[in-house]
């Protein structure tokens, strides 16, 4: 079914977007900018979540107390990519990870880091999950998530 | 549950990579399949149900409009439904409703995609937001190769055991692909092959994971009256379930995946199913991914947390198994997203209704479908009997 003799043609949409970020994305990445990583506790079902939210998806309550929460978690799952798509926002070689954050109870994802990620044979006998990790912080922090550059193993 | 629902026909198209057609003409390849096999015509139908993925997929938004010519939808009501991966099983749910709700009698559903037009991996990246989770989910492997890990974590399962019956699931789907005429990838693969495959997001290897498919699927959904009238067999929709979870993928448990649990859960009241294993005789699982169809297993029951491998080694889920998975080859050989989910629940029609050809499962009366969607985010099912 490969087409021989029909044409294609080539076609590309590029739209500019200004999204708003709202009061509590805003606080937190503030606060990734200052090397802090903020959460928020439900009021009702005492999780805290993290990235801060305005609100507990599960109670739909506001969730207001904010909490500077540790920077040193467990590795619960990774991911090591090493392919490419168009808009792709970040480099291959990395490793996509869900860390749980000491004190807090959901899953944040950031990435692995802090040693050579060209050799997935290399890569894949330091990284184990259920490894203690800590976050590495940008030099350059512009209040954004990629401030914090990544986690290393402890 | 409301009337009863059956469904009376489906069409495919050949599904693969088809630069030989605009899509419009893909799309209308699939509808006149299913009037050439009911002997029904646009006439006959009261409403249109069709979906695909993000818009970004092919670069023209709101598709439906763009389809009403090749669904013959003008002078109908039209809907979109839109759930991502499970669009196909949302667009299966929407027609039922309709009919069961008894606004209609007739409904045309209408699931269709052409990924090889654009970028797959880049449009489902869109689904997350661009300021947090979008700069660590590397498409859909990503996401499924740390489930897959979780799931081996969770349960201590050695990592070779996995390999070998995610190996196992990709040589038999691929040998079952050749059985199916519609199939997208038709190729022999042994265990070896598969485990030496090239990495694509580990553990998951490029045999490990279902193409970029074009290609779409229209099925038609009828009262019982409708049923009687036209005196042809059907297939009746004995449970539906679908369920959903927080938007972000770190919020909630993916290895005991309660969208999953509780969608199957739903349906398998509806259809007063106790033992899935022992009762069904066929499922068509979503299966995109070898290692995610096994978590699949276990959340609908079909064995214990954990015991999938071991299962499948022992070949309970092949076509002469126990409870025989995707004869069709499944999502793993054929991946037109929009598509998919319906294929799915045409499948299950087919095998019902003792239509599957070649890879008919014999004497299949209850069948389940289902597809995934968004990031790891929802489930969808639509259990089909060969009685009401």
């Amino acid at each position: 079914m490969e087409a021989k003799e029909y044409k294609t043609i080539k076609t590309e949409i590029r739209l500019p977007y200004e999204l708003a970020y709202g009061a509590t994305w805003t606080r937190f990445f503030e606060g990734l900018k200052n090397k802090t990583i903020f959460g928020t506790k439900c009021t009702k079902c005492d999780r805290v979540l993290v990235p801060a939210r305005s609100f507990c998806p599960r109670c739909f309550v506001d969730a207001e107390e904010w909490v500077a929460v540790s920077q040193v978690g467990t590795l619960i799952a990774w991911c090591y990519t090493n392919y490419k798509y168009f808009g792709m926002p970040t480099e291959p070689p990395f490793i996509g990870s869900l860390i749980r954050l000491n004190g807090t109870d959901v899953n944040f994802l950031h990435l692995m880091g802090g040693f050579d990620l060209n050799n997935f044979d290399e890569v894949k006998k330091i990284v184990k999950s259920g490894m203690k990790v800590e976050a590495v912080w940008s030099d350059d922090r512009k209040g954004h998530i990629m401030d914090i550059k990544y986690f290393r193993p402890l | 549950m409301g009337r009863p629902v059956a469904i009376i026909g489906v069409g495919q198209t050949k599904h693969g990579r088809r630069m030989d057609v605009s899509y419009p003409d893909l799309v209308r390849e699939a509808v006149m399949a299913v009037f050439n096999e009911t002997g029904l015509t646009p006439d006959d139908i009261d409403g249109v149900v069709s979906g695909t993925m993000p818009s970004m997929m092919e670069g023209i938004a709101l598709t439906h409009f763009y389809f009403a010519d090749a669904m013959q939808a003008a002078g109908k009501p039209i809907m979109k439904t839109e759930t991502c991966g499970s669009t196909g099983v949302s667009i299966a749910h929407t027609a039922y409703y309709w009919v069961a709700s008894g606004m209609a009698d007739l409904v045309l559903a209408v699931g269709h995609e052409k990924m090889n037009e654009g970028n797959s991996q880049a449009t489902m990246t869109t689904v997350a937001e661009p300021f947090y989770q979008r700069y660590f989910i590397s498409g859909a492997p990503g996401v499924f190769s740390m489930q897959s890990q979780m799931w081996m974590d969770r349960y201590a399962i050695p990592e070779e055991k996995i390999r070998d019956a995610a190996a196992f699931i990709s040589v038999t789907h691929h040998d079952s692909a050749f059985d199916n005429p519609y199939a997208h990838i038709k190729m022999r693969v042994t265990m070896d092959e598969v485990k030496n495959a090239r990495i694509i997001t580990y553990p998951v290897r490029l045999l490990d994971v279902c193409p970029n498919s074009d290609g779409a699927c229209a099925v038609i959904f009828a009262s019982k009256d409708m049923v009687k009238k036209l005196g042809r067999k059907p297939a009746w929709i004995r449970g539906v379930g679908y369920r959903g979870e927080e938007y972000f993928f770190g919020d909630s448990d993916k290895v005991v995946w309660e969208s999953a649990i509780q969608a199957a859960k739903q349906a398998y009241d509806q259809a007063g199913i106790k033992n899935p294993r022992k009762e069904l005789d066929v499922a068509e699982v979503y299966n995109p991914f070898t290692f995610q169809e096994m978590l699949f297993y276990e959340c609908f029951g079909f064995c214990e947390p954990g015991e999938s491998p071991d299962l499948v080694l022992k070949g309970t889920f092949s076509r002469k198994g126990e409870l025989p998975c995707d004869p069709s080859g499944g999502t793993l050989c054929t991946n037109p997203i929009g598509a998919t989910g319906l294929i799915r629940v045409a499948e299950a029609a087919l095998q019902v209704t003792g239509k599957a050809g070649d890879h008919q499962v014999p004497k299949a009366k209850l069948a389940l479908s289902h597809a995934m969607g968004g990031v790891d985010q929802f489930n969808g099912i639509m259990i089909l009997g060969s009685k009401l």
